[in-house]
């Protein structure tokens, strides 16, 4: 058992269990120290439609503003992936609405022009950062949105490969730019028109359909049970 | 103990472990280990089913209640509709989006409803990749046999083999809709090897696969201008007289208003069951997932298949308690990250099958080799700073950002530091049970994706989830769409609740719950006295 004993990590606030005071939306509740914010909502009682998705951090749907004691920053998170601590105030942000540019992805001409078109605010980022600080998946925002009116839409995919469209960048732009918008159209405009078409795909493509596989498939198709056990203990 | 003293082991075996190879069980031993450890083969945790379709069939208790359960529709209620469409898609993952455009793109009116927001889903937190055979040492049949082999010989040979010979295309489909896979330097795509593949299969979008497939579809979804009708929950399909499907009835979740949609057919991706907690387990799964659309469709008279069989994935994360049931990719084992045992040993192949490698966890586990939290949790390690070893710093962050991100918030660093696993309920391998163009036994009525079942087996490998939502929301969307010129919108009516209502009550009645259950009871309801001391 002493053997045992020595294999337990040390989580000394499970055991506390210690209460701490929060705001939600400006109301005081005492919930366990440490559970996500989304389990404080749940905790004391609040149903949530609104505001959960994937509970993993991909989704966005909980996107949220909170702020610690006595700091004026008000920052944000994604509530299913953010602790609460004590003194700690927050406010699930409600659904932006932000204006989507709609385009048909495969059909555009000049997809680096066609930007000012579909988003002609993207060009009047007047640099404050906002953005940027407003993230929570920590993307260079403000840089994205520069790179994307100067044409560089490769970077544009890099940077906001992390993005969980949560769409905390968009009220706080004082262009009325929606960036995470601007930088989907710029990241499928990449994948559609400035990518290399895979050779190699085409060409598996068409051995299928020329039917390359199908004496194989005759094969493997009408073997019986145990045949097909040892066959599949063959493939390696 | 201090958790960095107790992961010194895992750092002090690195270099004797990295010299070993632990070879695949035989398939003798893997089926006992498999019927001694895998939770499918707990017994006391199944029973069988009352009435209904499968009745006599055995699932988890969990399931069984909600498939009895009754709904909350009466028989005389005003089924004028709000809304008509010739296809109807309930549910907005992976196979809802990929339903919808095809229907669309084929000429329908599509109408897609969805009881959270367009695009939540599980498919946004698929991680490790696509299964497609691209590279030239690879073919569809490779695939086929990994698969099937992986699900126990025991998926359908129709529906698998529609599924890997489609796969290329699926690629391209998504390539030009803007998907950024991951490349070679020649420009083809790079693949990975996934657990229980003979070669490297996996298309990944780094750690984002779903979440990159996701903002493409969703967006496109947008831009077709295709009839979204968010945070609406199905909870109840509509029948006409020869019960086949003509629609639904939906409960805005807004408003709390009843929605009466008449639709020529009807496609449920609905998703799985990580919700329902089987077994007391935790979850990867997403908020929604609660089995809505099993117990919609069985009532309506569909056939399930391999309901008695659910994918545990080998890594959810144990601690922090913040992240528990999280999952953390399988990709960090693809890419050579060993499971390593409180004594510092490797006990697994770790490329092995999910069903083989969480089997050989919870023994480990079970026989005194883990490491227990405080919280009254065990699990074993997953060396992840390993691969900074193997292939140069920055590998773990460079390739799984994502994991990198979600553990840094707790303030832990995966690529200095072992994490803690444990199985997590990730998975239904089975479902409703679909023919080749993903339609039930009931007409009208398609079931696309983890929600329906056979393709899979008793296993499913990994990466084939994205494939098949891809392939089966195709097919459904197309078939169902092919439908609707030539077929007169049915008659909308509750008849099949009334069957399945006397069908209960002569085998003493529901399971005393109301089905589907939309969203998991996690709100307290009644706060605890003694909790502020």
């Amino acid at each position: 058992m002493a053997q045992e004993d020595t294999n337990v990590i040390d989580q000394p606030e499970v055991l506390r269990h210690k209460m701490v005071t929060i705001e939600i939306s400006g109301k005081k509740y005492e919930v366990p120290e440490g559970i996500t914010v989304i389990k404080a909502l749940w905790h004391t009682g609040q149903e949530v439609v609104r505001g959960a998705g994937c509970l993993g951090g991909f989704c966005g749907a909980c996107a949220t503003y909170y702020r610690t004691k006595d700091d004026p920053k008000v920052r944000t998170c994604l509530a299913c992936q953010m602790a609460v601590e004590d003194g700690m105030s927050f406010t699930i942000m409600p659904p932006f609405p932000a204006r989507k540019a709609l385009y048909d992805i495969q059909s555009l001409k000049d997809p680096k022009q066609d930007l000012f078109n579909l988003y002609p605010e993207a060009p009047l980022c007047r640099n404050c950062n906002a953005c940027t600080e407003a993230c929570p998946q920590k993307i260079d925002v403000r840089e994205g949105v520069w790179k994307a009116v100067f044409g560089d839409f490769k970077s544009v995919s890099e940077m906001f490969m992390d993005c969980v469209m949560c769409g905390m960048c968009t009220p706080v732009c004082i262009a009325d730019i929606a960036p995470n918008l601007v930088a989907l159209y710029v990241s499928r405009a990449q994948g559609a028109h400035f990518t290399d078409k895979p050779q190699g795909l085409d060409i598996r493509i068409k051995e299928i359909q020329d039917g390359r596989f199908n004496d194989e498939w005759k094969k493997v198709l009408s073997m019986n049970e145990q045949e097909l056990v040892d066959h599949c203990a063959t493939v390696k | 103990m201090d958790i960095h003293a107790l992961q010194q082991i895992v750092h002090q075996t690195r270099d004797v472990r990295r010299k070993q190879t632990i070879p695949k069980f035989s398939p003798a031993d893997r089926d006992q280990l498999i019927h001694k450890y895998h939770p499918d083969y707990r017994t006391s945790a199944y029973r069988p089913i009352q009435f209904g379709p499968n009745a006599g069939d055995k699932t988890v208790v969990e399931l069984a209640a909600l498939l009895e359960g009754d709904s909350s529709i009466q028989e005389h209620i005003d089924l004028t509709p709000h809304y008509t469409t010739d296809v109807l898609v309930i549910g907005g993952g992976g196979a809802g989006c990929a339903a919808a455009l095809h229907a669309h793109a084929s000429g329908s009116k599509v109408i897609l409803a969805t009881k959270l927001r367009l695009g939540d889903s599980n498919s946004v937190m698929a991680q490790g990749g696509m299964q497609i055979s691209v590279a030239p040492e690879d073919s569809p049949v490779t695939h086929f046999l990994d698969t099937l082999k992986g699900g126990h010989m025991q998926n359908d040979h129709d529906l698998l083999k529609v599924m890997v010979e489609e796969g290329p295309s699926i690629a391209k489909w998504l390539i030009e809709l803007g998907v950024l896979f991951d490349r070679q330097a020649d420009g083809n795509l790079h693949v990975k090897k996934g657990g229980g593949s003979s070669k490297p299969r996996l298309l990944t979008c780094s750690d984002y696969t779903g979440l990159e497939i996701m903002r493409v579809l969703k967006d496109e979804v947008l831009n077709q201008k295709i009839q979204l009708l968010e945070f609406c929950a199905a909870v109840e399909l509509l029948s006409d007289d020869h019960g086949q499907c003509t629609g639904a009835i939906f409960k805005d979740l807004d408003n709390h208003r009843q929605v009466v949609v008449a639709a020529k057919s009807v496609i449920l991706a609905t998703g799985g069951i990580g919700r329902l907690h089987i077994q007391g387990f935790p979850t990867s799964n997403h908020y929604g997932a609660t089995g809505d659309g099993l117990c919609l469709s069985y009532r309506m008279g569909a056939k399930l298949d391999h309901i008695d069989t659910f994918q545990y994935h080998p890594s959810g994360a144990v601690y922090p308690e913040q992240l528990i049931g999280a999952l953390v990719t399988e990709g960090i084992r693809s890419e050579g990250g060993h499971l390593v045992n409180a004594k510092g040993e490797r006990f697994v192949n770790e490329l092995d099958t999910r069903d083989v490698v969480s089997s050989s966890i919870i023994r480990e586990c079970e026989e005194g080799r883990g490491i227990r939290t405080m919280s009254g949790r065990i699990g074993v390690w997953l060396d992840t700073p390993l691969l900074d070893a193997e292939h140069g710093p920055g590998t773990v962050e460079k390739h799984f950002p994502a994991m990198m991100m979600q553990f840094e918030r707790f303030g832990i660093d995966i690529s200095k530091d072992p994490v803690l696993i444990y199985p997590t309920l990730h998975y239904q391998n089975g479902g409703v049970k679909i023919d080749s163009n993903s339609e039930t036994n009931v007409k009208n009525l398609f079931v696309a994706g983890e929600a329906s079942g056979g393709l899979h087996g008793r296993n499913r490998l990994m990466g084939n989830s994205l494939l098949d939502l891809m392939v089966f929301g195709k097919r459904s969307g197309l078939t169902a769409a092919s439908r609707a010129g030539s077929m007169p919108q049915g008659k909308l009516t509750v008849n099949h609740l009334q069957r399945f209502r006397a069908e209960a009550k002569k085998h003493g009645n529901f399971s005393g719950v109301i089905s589907p259950m939309i969203l998991p009871a996690y709100t307290r309801k009644e706060p605890e006295r003694t909790a502020n001391k």
